[in-house]
Formats: C-alpha cells, sequence, structure tokens
C-alpha cells in the first residue's frame, strides 16, 4: 500500500508550479500507472516517493514504512528506501561494464570492483532477462531494448520493495515503443513487488495498469474503477479523454 | 667548458617536488571543495567559491604577504606550528604551501565544471541503488568527470613548477634548499650567468612541454577507449 499526501512549491522556474496530492494506492494495485500530461506532476511525484526531491510538507507511506513526514520530522533518504528507479533514458553507467551495473548496488567506493558472489548474483540477473551475453559490455555498445533490460536487472539486483518506471518509452520509435511494451509486461509479470509506471501514451495504461492516477497541472485524482470504465469504450484514448474531462481536480 | 650539471638538477628536482607535492594537497582539498560547494545552492556558497578562486586574480605577491600573515613566525597558524617545531619560512616545505595555494584554483574550477557536466539522473540512479552521497561522488560524479579534473591537475603542475611570486616572498631563494627552477633562471639572469639562465629555461620548456603533451596523450587515449 502507498499513501501520499505531498506539497511541493517551485516559485523560482518562469512559471511557479505547485504540486498538490493526496491519495492511496491499495494493494490489489499491483500496477499503477500516473497518467496525464507533460509538466503535471507525474515525474515530481516519482522523485518525492524516491526520495530524490524534499517535499515542502505531507506525509509518505509504503505499506507499514513512514518515508516521510514532515510533522514528525522524518526524511528517509533515497539509498534506505529500497525503491527501485528506472529512468526515463535508463540512467546507465556509462563508465562501466554492464555487469558492474547491475553489481552496483552491492559494490563499494570502487565500483569495477565486484566480490565473485556478487558477480555470479548479478551474472544470474543478467541470464533471467536473457543478456548474460551482454556481461563485458559497455552500455553505449546496446540497443534500446538491451539497455531496458540491463536498466531493470540493476534496480531488481538492489532488492527493491516498489518499483518506479519514469515514461520508459518516450524517447523511441514506434515500432520500438510496440517491442518494448511487450517485453517490459513479460519482465513485470514475473515480479511480486507493486510497480508505478509514468505515461502519455493511453496504450500504456491499456497494457499495464490495474489502477491509474489522473495528474493535471500539479493536481491528482485516483481512479481506482479504471478497468470497469475501460470497458465501455472503444480505446483507451477515448476513456482517458472521457476521465480527464470529467474529473474535477480540487 | 664543462656543463655543471648539479646547478641544473637540484632546482630541476626541486620544482618537480614542490609541483608534485604541491598538486596532490591541492587535488584533495579542490575535491572536497568542489563537493561540498556543488550540492548546496546559496549565498554562502557562492561567496566560499569567489574565495576558492580568489588565487587565480590576485598578484602573487599578495598571496605570498597573505601566507606570511598566516604562517609566519608571528602568524595566526605559524605561532602554533612554531610550538610544534615546524617552521615555514625559508624552507621547501614553505614553497610547497606556496604553490599549493596558487594551483589550487585551477585544479577547482576545472574539476567544478567538470562535475557540473555530469548528468544528474546517473547521480540519481546511484542514490535510489543503495550509494550515499560520499560513494555517489567517488564511483560515478568523479569517474565520469575525470577528463576536466585530469586537465585541471595537469595545468596545476605546470602551473606549480613556475611558481615564482609567493614562492619567493615565503620560502626565499636559498641556493639548493629553495631555489626552484624559476628561482634559479631569476638569479642566474640577474648575476649575469647567461649560459646558466638559458640552459635552466630549455629545461623548463622542455619539462612543460613534455607534461602538456603527455596530458593530451593520456585524454585522447582515455577518449578512444570510451
Amino acid at each position: 500500500m502507498i499513501s501520499v499526501r505531498l506539497r511541493k512549491h517551485f516559485s523560482c522556474a518562469r512559471t511557479p508550479f505547485t504540486l498538490n496530492v493526496d491519495y492511496s494506492i491499495g494493494p490489489e494495485q499491483k500496477r499503477v500507472a500516473f497518467f496525464g500530461p507533460s509538466g503535471s506532476g507525474k515525474s515530481l511525484t516519482l522523485h518525492c516517493l524516491a526520495g530524490l526531491v524534499r517535499p515542502d510538507s505531507g506525509r509518505i507511506r509504503l505499506g507499514g514504512q513512514v518515508l516521510y513526514d514532515d510533522a514528525a520530522k522524518v526524511f528517509v533518504p533515497a539509498r534506505r528506501r529500497r525503491i527501485g528507479y528506472m529512468f526515463q533514458d535508463y540512467a546507465l553507467f556509462p563508465h562501466l561494464t554492464v555487469l558492474q551495473n547491475v553489481a552496483y548496488a552491492r559494490t563499494g567506493c570502487l565500483a569495477r570492483l565486484v566480490r565473485v558472489g556478487e558477480r555470479d548474483k548479478a551474472q544470474a540477473m543478467l541470464e533471467r532477462f536473457g543478456i548474460g551475453h551482454l556481461a563485458e559490455l559497455r552500455p553505449d555498445s546496446l540497443s534500446g531494448g538491451q539497455r531496458q533490460r540491463v536498466a531493470m536487472a540493476r534496480a531488481l539486483n538492489a532488492d527493491p520493495q516498489l518499483l518506479l518506471l519514469d515514461e520508459p518509452f518516450s524517447a523511441l520509435d514506434t515500432l520500438l515503443r510496440e517491442r518494448l511494451r511487450q517485453e517490459l509486461l513479460e519482465i513485470l509479470a514475473m515480479l511480486t513487488i507493486p510497480a508505478v509506471i509514468i505515461t502519455h501514451d493511453p496504450d500504456d495504461v491499456d497494457v499495464f495498469a490495474s489502477g491509474l492516477i489522473l495528474y493535471n497541472n500539479g493536481h491528482a485524482r485516483p481512479v481506482p474503477e479504471y478497468r470497469a470504465l475501460r470497458a465501455g469504450f472503444a480505446s483507451a484514448g477515448q476513456c482517458l479523454r472521457h476521465l480527464q474531462e470529467k474529473t474535477v481536480f480540487a | 667548458m664543462g656543463l655543471d650539471w648539479q646547478s641544473v638538477l637540484t632546482p630541476l628536482a626541486l620544482s618537480l617536488r614542490v609541483a608534485g607535492l604541491a598538486t596532490a594537497v591541492s587535488f584533495l582539498a579542490a575535491m572536497l571543495a568542489a563537493w561540498l560547494l556543488a550540492r548546496k545552492r546559496s549565498s554562502l556558497p557562492a561567496f566560499l567559491d569567489a574565495c576558492c578562486t580568489l588565487p587565480l586574480v590576485l598578484p602573487p605577491t599578495v598571496l605570498g604577504y597573505y601566507l606570511i600573515l598566516l604562517v609566519g613566525r608571528r602568524g595566526v597558524v605559524g605561532q602554533w606550528l612554531n610550538e610544534a617545531g615546524i617552521n615555514l619560512i625559508f624552507s621547501w616545505q614553505g614553497a610547497v604551501v606556496a604553490a599549493t595555494v596558487v594551483v589550487f584554483p585551477l585544479i577547482y574550477k576545472s574539476a567544478r565544471a567538470a562535475l557540473e557536466q555530469v548528468d544528474p539522473h546517473l547521480e540519481n540512479a546511484a542514490r535510489t541503488l543503495g550509494a550515499s552521497e560520499w560513494r555517489v561522488f567517488v564511483s560515478v560524479s568523479l569517474p565520469l568527470a575525470w577528463r576536466g579534473v585530469f586537465a585541471g591537475l595537469m595545468l596545476a603542475f605546470a602551473r606549480g613548477m613556475g611558481e615564482f611570486g609567493a614562492t619567493l616572498m615565503i620560502a626565499g631563494n636559498i641556493p639548493g634548499k629553495t631555489q626552484t627552477l624559476a628561482l634559479a633562471i631569476y638569479d642566474a639572469f640577474q648575476s649575469g650567468n647567461d649560459l646558466r639562465a638559458t640552459r635552466l629555461v630549455l629545461l623548463t620548456s622542455l619539462v612543460c612541454v613534455g607534461l602538456l603533451t603527455a596530458a593530451e596523450v593520456l585524454t585522447s587515449r582515455q577518449r578512444r577507449k570510451q
């Protein structure tokens, strides 16, 4: 279960922006999509969840654990949250090999020094994603699909309790997007941990989401009954457009 | 006309030692400063950043004067050092102190610029993978900024080799003890020993060109590898 109540204000940008959201995601919603236009606060919410940005006020709970509470002065730093984060561009470390990338969560200040046990563990993780043969390559020689798998393997090797996916297909052309979406779906099906995915593509919502949070201009509305609503529309795009028009963002 | 190697090699060895130590000490200090100042933005870091750059624009004699006020026999830190039996004035260690301050901004500036070029997503990725701020710096930021840092180190070493003003004020010009290449050249020129001056000038130029070429070769090889 994830419960989020957040306020974060930015006044330094050209247009001031306030993120003001308050919702809960139940344990039955294993895969939740954040859907909304660019700049509506989806990524910022994910950054707050991961502990990369400190909100102005509010409270974040994950399962039984309080990750942030301004009243109780609690702020668990990102490194202790055990939340996997897959960045838009995958953010693979370019100076390390694929294996060193995957083992990163389990090495020290010298990331190139991977102990034998961890080496085996990282290699097993790569095999699980069918990319064991790439272990000694650098990220810049990989294809988009391979990078996505490495990023996923790296995040999972840190043993996270929640996985955050920030627009995993935004930078790809349509054909590749179809294929990677299918791959990601297969990977997610293997996982037992919940995942949150950011998207502004209605098809992503259709494929991934068991729950939906609509974002608009710093506000958010959960739509727990999305699956039932979706049945009444011909396409995901129509359903989401209808929802966005009808939803009142407080 | 026999070559007096001793009179040429002694200042060279001293210059290399002073520049090397000064670069090493400055490197550690500059890394610490860059790490501390890169992460917070407010008016205090802006002021500290300006202070870190100051040795680049102040005349070396001004720096020398400040350093004498600081580490001289009656200086703020100097008194305390004196009691511990350490005297930096007119010693080669004093020359290291002078060169350290002079080369610090060269390393700090290039390291800071290179570190700011590092993609913040990569640093954030390391954080979500459980890395502490220090580990993020050592295992991600620094390796990715290494080329800029290395260029700064080479510049600093070459600048340290040529340090004159602040060194003269603190360490003086004692042949065989604190007389570095730059000081020896001035000394030879002043005493009309043109042959010695010419030799020292050529030697200094040779060492510096060699250093910068080596740096260029090293960084371009690294660039090809990446």
